[in-house]
């Protein structure tokens, strides 16, 4: 029983067509790595499924709930879908305990102690115990990152969304996010991860999906998307990634 | 120069009308505590009426803000205060004087809060909503935050002009610094109430101006 089924999904920018009608499903538990060129829509798609896009068609249920319908309750539904941005996006004018803790306070009405609670326990899964006091400024890339990925772990989502999460990272900090990652995957958590790092997908995706121009064009294994594509596009963009 | 200074350095005089300045100015100072924190208000207001999805809202907000931004606030105090009587509305010049700073000042500090709230990136909008923060408390915790402190030097700049402009408060008879000054100066027939009035101005903003000027340095160290 998949967690996300995505069906027919479109979304326009004016007379521009980004998606082109995705067809997608997500188990429980599922590690599932989406690739392509720049352009191809990959980080479209994550934002539509908790709606910092507007779909402009098709459908996207999420753990029994309809994510276009518009009685749906967009602010529970994204607690529940956890966001990581290649940017980091981390709130500079507060620490990182705080950036954690602001959703459980606010949305969640927690006490500021329970928060904490939470908080400091979702900071220490991220290998960032000694930093809780520490504003986004005092660190490095690799760090903020893990502070982004408490603060939507902390929420205890049922699915988080990766887009490009070691994008913006100077390569020897790209690392540590990563095994995050891993630590994740083996907590079971579902994952959606728009990424190119490619030993990663190799080692730690069950299914890698390869986009291009709106459209999803294959979808395996790592082992045949990476070893044995079927397609002369996949082909094609696997054989630049690896050179 | 003997002529100079006994008509603006008299100090006998300044001594004589000091009482009635001070008065002046502590008018001129509940009119600042008055019209200040009503312009910080309604500038807030109009800056989200002006970022408003709804065009029909933003458009007309803008237009407002152009309007009372190009009207000069002394000719606005003017036909509030003594025009509106023909109309049949007589407002004190209390009312008077805080509606037509509102209309000014609000529109100034609108623009501020505006340029303020788009300097803070998209990303820290994506991000808080992404943890199911709504709109209203995106803006509380995460935004204006960051946008008050970006554009903090030129909220404080403008409100050493929103004090300085209270001066015209004088036309309606306020009794506020300039209209005490003015009117010793016309009983004394001597220009040194005037210029112990500007010393009190000074004194009154010069640490303000100083705020200004540390404020920008930090924003340009950040």
């Amino acid at each position: 029983m998949p967690i996300l089924t995505i069906s027919g999904l479109r979304k326009s920018f004016g007379t521009t067509e980004v998606l082109k009608g995705i067809d997608l499903s997500v188990s429980n538990r599922e590690l599932v790595f989406i690739i392509g060129p720049s352009g191809s829509g990959k980080s479209t798609l994550l934002r539509c499924i908790n709606r910092l896009e507007e779909p402009t068609g098709g459908g996207i249920a999420f753990d029994g709930v309809e994510v276009t319908d518009r009685s749906t309750d967009l602010n529970a539904l994204r607690r529940s879908m956890g966001m990581v941005f290649q940017s980091f996006n981390l709130y500079p004018h507060m620490t990182a305990l705080a950036n954690v803790t602001l959703a459980l306070r606010k949305v969640l009405k927690k006490s500021r102690d329970e928060a904490d609670a939470i908080g400091r326990e979702a900071l220490a899964k991220v290998g960032l115990s000694d930093k809780t006091a520490s504003y986004p400024s005092e660190l490095s890339g690799g760090q903020q990152q893990r502070v982004a990925i408490a603060r939507a772990l902390a929420l205890d989502p049922k699915i988080v969304l990766f887009d490009e999460p070691t994008s913006a990272l100077d390569p020897e900090l790209v690392g540590s996010v990563l095994a995050v990652m891993r630590d994740l995957k083996a907590g079971g958590m579902t994952m959606l991860v728009v990424s190119h790092e490619l030993r990663f997908a190799r080692d730690a995706a069950d299914r890698v999906i390869f986009m291009d121009q709106g459209h999803i064009v294959e979808e395996g294994p790592p082992s045949a998307i990476f070893n044995e594509p079927r397609e002369a596009r996949t082909r094609a963009f696997v054989a630049g990634l690896l050179r | 120069m003997e002529v100079f200074l006994h008509q603006f350095l008299n100090f006998e005089i300044m001594q004589k009308v000091f009482p009635l300045l001070l008065k002046g100015l502590w008018t001129t100072l509940y009119l600042c505590v008055l019209v200040i924190p009503l312009g910080l208000a309604g500038g807030l207001l109009l800056a989200l009426l002006s970022l408003s999805r709804r065009r029909a809202v933003a458009w007309t907000t803008i237009a407002l803000v152009d309007l009372f931004r190009a009207a000069p606030p002394l000719v606005l105090l003017i036909l509030l205060y003594s025009g509106l009587p023909f109309a049949g509305i007589k407002l004190t010049p209390t009312a008077a004087v805080c509606l037509a700073f509102f209309c000014n000042t609000s529109s100034y500090y609108g623009e501020i809060y505006r340029a303020g709230i788009e300097s803070v990136g998209r990303g820290q909008w994506e991000a808080a909503r992404s943890t199911g923060l709504s709109a209203p408390q995106t803006l509380t915790y995460v935004i204006l935050p960051q946008a008050v402190r970006n554009v903090l030097p030129d909220l404080v700049s403008n409100t050493i002009e929103v004090v300085k402009l209270t001066s015209i408060a004088s036309v309606v008879s306020f009794p506020e610094l300039l209209y005490s000054a003015d009117m010793a100066r016309s009983v004394t027939l001597n220009s040194s109430p005037v210029v112990l009035a500007a010393v009190m101005y000074i004194l009154l903003l010069w640490p303000l101006v100083r705020l200004v000027s540390r404020l920008e340095r930090q924003v340009a160290a950040r």
